[in-house]
């Protein structure tokens, strides 16, 4: 199964940043499809799944950006009270420590993307479960 | 093994230091006749000329001091007619007035001289091209390169700073071998041929770097040398001693021979004046012994080092500098404790996470932040990881400098960059 990329760019934490840099990625004509922001005093990632991961990173690249891949886990969840909780449930069981984590609901389809040290061995563990990992195709199609 | 002035280079110290006293003696003799202001401070250490018979004797001569020079300003110093004076330079990177440094016809081949004999020491041959990208006018530094390289036969580009577009065409186009540099700017091209695309180890023929007229520590050195595939020799001088060339490395890259035929050198505690033994570090004091047209007894350079004790494998008779650890004008008091800005330096380059440029600031009361560029390959996305390094410099420095900073991590390429001489510290306390 092949990994769903985020891409990851450093920004200082700052007013208007955000917005240099969804520039940069619209004029290249990269789609967003979720962001999410972490921030520590000054410092700040912005993270965004975009259909076109490549050239969002070289578009960025060449603006002068700092930008970098992240390789992150999308688990299907059930979009029904006590979802979330089985896939949380079974990460735990299975002692996968999450580093970040994110979600969303598109078209009655909800997601979680998880952060995790070795991702490998936690999409090993997870595909023996119940659970339903989704491909980068499949999630800039739901 | 090659010498550009293979006698002199190798020459015994036993004959070297009775060289030295003779000259000291001439100069001495020379200034007490010349140089109204020398004969006053003279007599004010109650010594005659007659009085120098050894080189021991050089402790009762006064100190000229960086104070004597702007007070004697434009030509309280001179020691020849005017009319005979060949250039003037003028000292960099100060405030308020200026020092005037003049040279005489002498003065400005010998210190061609001395640059041949330091280029010659690091391997220079006159195949080589070398682009010199020191500021050319009234700083010394380019200047007397270009006529040190020129003696040895090498094409010289007189490029001069900036414009990186340019520096890498020549390069490209005219096959530039050895390239004369600051650190600052030395570390900002390599960046600039990265994001051109240019690999210099590829697409270049450089060779190597002389760097200096900012003091730098070791592991920018080795930065400089991976970035760009080269050899980096450190190099010493100063404006009021005829401009770079004093002092140079030779192969081996253990120290800075200093012309000691030349320059007589001593190391003092910078308080009291009184000299330090060979090992010691303390403030560099320089007698130039055969500058004609404004020679200078005892000058405090207020640059600090120590000498090298012992011989070097390569040959030469000439004591060797330890790299200069700071100049005693740099040295922050950020919360009554002493720091040189090359010791944060020092613990920021030696993390491969961190990038080539920071920012030392002071403000409010004695609030030190130093801003520190990430390097292109530390970012891994994470934000934690980030957060994580920013405590471990925070550590690092706090057990170097005693004292604990505030640290920002910032993205590479944001923080300002100078093509000159770098303005590392930035001091805006009220205080």
């Amino acid at each position: 199964m092949s990994a769903v990329n985020l891409i990851a760019v450093f920004a200082e934490n700052q007013l208007g940043q955000m917005g240099r840099i969804t520039q940069v990625l619209a004029d290249a004509g990269v789609n967003i499809r979720w962001v999410t922001i972490a921030t520590n005093e000054r410092l700040g990632v912005i993270k965004f799944l975009v259909d076109k991961c490549d050239l969002a990173y070289e578009s960025l690249h060449q603006k002068g950006w700092t930008a970098s891949l992240v390789e992150v886990l999308a688990i299907e969840v059930e979009d029904k009270p006590g979802g979330l909780h089985t896939v949380a449930d079974c990460l735990a069981r299975n002692k996968i420590n999450v580093e970040n984590s994110s979600g969303f609901v598109s078209n009655n389809r909800a997601v979680l993307l998880i952060e995790v040290q070795d991702v490998a061995a936690a999409r090993q563990i997870l595909t023996k479960q119940t659970l339903r990992l989704l491909s980068q195709e499949e999630i800039l199609t739901l | 093994m090659t010498y550009w002035d293979q006698k002199t280079e190798t020459i015994e110290r036993a004959a070297l230091e009775a060289l030295q006293l003779k000259r000291l003696q001439a100069i001495v003799r020379r200034v007490a006749r010349k140089v109204p202001f020398y004969q006053r401070k003279l007599a004010d250490c109650g010594v005659q000329p007659r009085d120098i018979r050894s080189l021991a004797d050089l402790r009762r001569l006064p100190f000229t001091t960086n104070t004597d020079l702007r007070d004697t300003y434009p030509t309280g110093l001179l020691a020849i007619p005017s009319e005979d004076v060949l250039r003037l330079h003028t000292s960099s990177g100060t405030t308020g007035k200026p020092k005037a440094l003049f040279f005489s016809r002498r003065d400005v081949d010998n210190a061609a001289e001395l640059m041949a004999r330091c280029l010659v020491m690091t391997g220079v041959t006159h195949r080589d091209v070398l682009q010199n990208m020191m500021t050319y006018g009234l700083f010394t530094g380019a200047l007397v390169m270009h006529y040190g390289a020129e003696k040895v036969g090498c094409l010289v580009i007189p490029a001069g700073p900036g414009n990186s577009e340019k520096q890498l065409l020549l390069m490209q186009d005219f096959r530039t071998t050895v390239i004369h540099v600051t650190p600052s700017y030395a570390l900002y091209l390599a960046d600039f041929m990265e994001k051109k695309g240019v690999d210099p180890r590829r697409d270049l023929a450089l060779r190597k770097a002389f760097v200096g007229a900012e003091s730098y520590t070791e592991e920018t050195r080795r930065k400089i040398e991976q970035a760009l595939g080269i050899d980096v020799y450190n190099s010493y001088g100063l404006s009021e001693m005829n401009g770079p060339g004093i002092a140079f490395e030779c192969e081996h890259k253990c120290g800075m021979h200093i012309w000691e035929d030349n320059f007589l050198i001593e190391i003092i505690d910078p308080r009291t004046g009184e000299p330090l033994p060979d090992g010691q570090t303390g403030e560099l004091v320089l007698t130039a012994l055969c500058r004609e047209a404004m020679p200078l007894l005892r000058y405090r350079t207020r640059d600090i080092t120590s000498i090298i004790p012992g011989p070097c494998s390569c040959g030469r008779t000439h004591r060797r500098l330890h790299r200069m650890t700071g100049r005693s004008d740099d040295m922050l008091i950020v919360r009554g404790v002493n720091i040189y800005p090359q010791q944060i330096e020092r613990v920021l380059m030696s993390l491969p996470s961190v990038g080539r440029n920071y920012q030392i600031v002071l403000e409010g009361l004695d609030e030190m932040t130093i801003n520190v560029e990430l390097a292109e390959a530390g970012f891994d996305g994470h934000v934690e990881h980030l957060t994580r390094l920013q405590s471990e410099i925070v550590d690092r420095l706090r057990a170097e400098i005693l004292t604990k900073p505030k640290v920002h991590l910032v993205p590479p390429g944001t923080l300002p960059v100078s093509e000159g001489k770098a303005k590392r510290v930035i001091d805006n306390r009220s205080l």
